[in-house]
């Protein structure tokens, strides 16, 4: 069994997001960058499937060699081996194409991915790298099962769930509950220095979206508290204050 | 030229959603000065369908059919792609629901179009067309500009307000068959969680964390949400440990949601949960803790134990809809 898993590389989920002055760039200096925490889960399913499976995980990555560290912790959590296409993302479509090229000539068994990456939660890199290969596409997939040839998975919806299966190959994208998070212990870390890790060019890709700048939610103006006896009055109050109810 | 808006249905009826699409979407065609054109897949009667016109569509599309029945997220791209091609859609909306974020980006590929996601507002179109979307799990937002001839646009839930029209749409058949490859995946069963409103959809949300102690404490949060008309929601430990699905978790790990008013009790509002809350337009909290991070999130803060200030809050909110009627 062939696992290819969709890594990229974000800030910390603790990190303050700062942009330069003139709002057009992020300022990563002090930020530390991690893996994105549903690409773990999804790594962590690989490494179980791979196991039990008799198969290997490749992790790929889209980045600059600042992401080789992400790409490490991947290697020690259990990926056999790992891939990076050598360029800065510039949108979703440029990573999924370099994704599916690089999968179009590798043929994988299954494509899992998180669901979205905490710095950009497009969600998109997974369904078009489906779309680009014409296979399926579970995004939201809370839990995955292997039967022969054929996959279940639970697909979050609104208010509830859907039951999905799927031949192979297909890509999925990770969310709560697929697997629990592994954390790297010695052996792991250390084997992970001397796997292979793959470097290739990208592919040319057009440009579809640019991102022009960011920009800040407004600030709450400060906290008005309310004490607990006059409780009974909060929804009054909001009605009044605010006029959403 | 148009602008074709997918809504969404579930088991026939529309979703709020699809009529904040609508109302969003006609916008857009206003100031272009372009038809707008509503599709429906899957099996809505007439009625329903004749609905999309008081928002704003002058023609409703209406794709169904045995295959078209059961949601598939692959063949309904190829429906909406379909129909942008027969419409020579030009803007192309959806809601960023659970369906439409797996419809939406095999759209944009189906149509070499450029893809905005999550997007929070009206597009600015002087010359150049951009729009602004949500980031960073909510901590920013990015503005992109859409340089392709098409483009397709999903929506975040609650970020536009429901418009009604006086118009009246006239509402056709289309027919397309999907490719037998887009039924590889196929929906086994659909399995409905105990609550009824949907968490990314509602406009107000109860949610609760480790502060209420444990999942047989949760009556009286659910009590506040039904008297509300309240979603109820959770904090990650609290679904970690299977107090509460995860459905209802929210925030940076979980669903990313920005009902009207979000009122959390016992949560202590580290970073990642705020990410996923923080473009709630009010947020009240309720906390023993009067050092609690999440005061300096919230509009209105009440100190205090949950096991006595949410049972006053029923009483309120009791007392509120009653004034109400
Ligand atoms: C990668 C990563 C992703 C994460 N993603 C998420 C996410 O998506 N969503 C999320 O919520 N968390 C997330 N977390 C976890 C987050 O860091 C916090 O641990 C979590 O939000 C804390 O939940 P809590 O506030 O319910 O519990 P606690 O931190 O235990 O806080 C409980 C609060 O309840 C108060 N309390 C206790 N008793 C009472 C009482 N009787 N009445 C009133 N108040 C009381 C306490 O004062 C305290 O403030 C993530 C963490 C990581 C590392």
């Amino acid at each position: 069994m062939k696992i290819l898993v969709c890594i990229s590389s974000v800030p910390d989920t603790t990190a303050k997001i700062n942009f330069t002055p003139d709002n057009k760039e992020f300022v990563s200096a002090g930020v530390t960058f991690i893996l994105n925490p549903y690409d773990e889960i999804a790594l962590s399913k690989a490494v179980d499937l791979a196991t039990t499976n008799n198969g290997t995980v490749t992790v790929i990555n889209v980045g600059d060699p600042s992401t080789d560290a992400v790409i490490r912790k991947a290697l020690a959590i259990g990926a056999t081996d790992a891939v990076r296409i050598n360029a800065i993302p510039r949108d979703s479509f440029f990573v999924a194409k370099q994704i599916a090229d690089y999968a179009k000539k590798n043929s994988f068994d299954m494509i899992l991915c998180g669901r979205e990456s905490s710095d950009h939660n497009g969600s998109s890199v997974p369904v078009m790298i489906a779309e680009l290969l014409e296979i399926p596409c579970i995004l939201f997939a809370k839990s995955l099962t292997i039967d022969g040839t054929t996959a279940t998975l639970d697909s979050e919806i609104e208010g509830g769930k859907e039951v999905i299966t799927t031949s192979m190959p297909f890509v999925a994208g990770a969310s709560e509950g697929m697997a629990e998070w592994k954390i790297p212990n010695m052996r792991g870390i250390m084997s992970a220095r001397t796997k292979p890790l793959t470097v290739v060019e990208p592919i040319e890709v057009a440009q579809k979206v640019k991102l022009v700048s960011y920009d800040k939610p407004i600030l709450r103006s400060a906290v008005k508290m309310i004490a607990v006896d006059d409780a009974s009055k909060l929804f009054d109050i909001i009605r009044e204050e605010k006029k959403i109810i | 030229m148009s602008v074709l808006v997918y809504i969404e249905n579930a088991e026939g009826t529309f979703r709020k959603s699809a009529f904040e699409a609508i109302s969003y979407a006609s916008a857009i065609a206003a100031k272009l000065g372009k038809q707008l054109v509503a599709l429906s897949i899957g099996n809505v009667s007439n009625d329903e369908l004749a609905k999309a016109g008081q928002y704003g569509a002058t023609k409703v599309l209406n794709a169904s059919g045995d295959k078209l029945n059961t949601p598939n997220t692959q063949a309904y791209s190829s429906v909406i792609a379909a129909a942008a091609k027969a419409e020579n859609a030009e803007v192309i909306v959806l809601s960023a629901s659970f369906a439409g974020k797996t419809i939406a980006p095999r759209v944009s590929i189906k149509l070499d179009a450029g893809l905005a996601e999550n997007v929070v507002s009206l597009p600015v179109m002087d010359g150049a067309f951009t729009v602004k979307k949500g980031s960073f799990s909510g901590k920013a937002y990015s503005i992109i500009e859409m340089l392709a001839g098409v483009k397709v646009i999903s929506m975040m839930p609650n970020s536009y307000k429901v418009v009604p029209s006086a118009q009246s749409a006239q509402v056709t058949a289309f027919d397309f068959i999907p490719d037998a490859k887009d039924f590889t995946a196929t929906v086994k069963e659909r399995v409905k969680a105990g609550n009824t409103i949907s968490l990314p959809e509602a406009e107000l949300v109860v949610s609760a964390g480790r502060g209420m102690k444990g999942p047989e404490n949760w009556g009286m949060i659910e009590e506040l949400a039904k008297v509300l008309g309240a979603a109820t929601a959770c904090s990650k430990p609290v679904s970690d440990a299977g107090w509460r699905p995860h459905s209802e978790h929210v925030g940076q790990t979980g669903i990313a949601i920005s009902p009207n008013l979000y009122i959390a009790v016992g949560i202590s509002g580290a970073i990642q949960h705020l990410a996923g809350v923080s473009s709630s337009k009010v947020i009240v909290v309720v906390n023993k803790d009067p050092e609690a991070p999440f005061f300096k999130a919230a509009d209105y803060g009440i100190v205090g134990d949950a096991f006595e200030v949410v049972p006053k809050l029923i009483e309120a909110a009791k007392a509120f809809k009653a004034s109400q009627n």
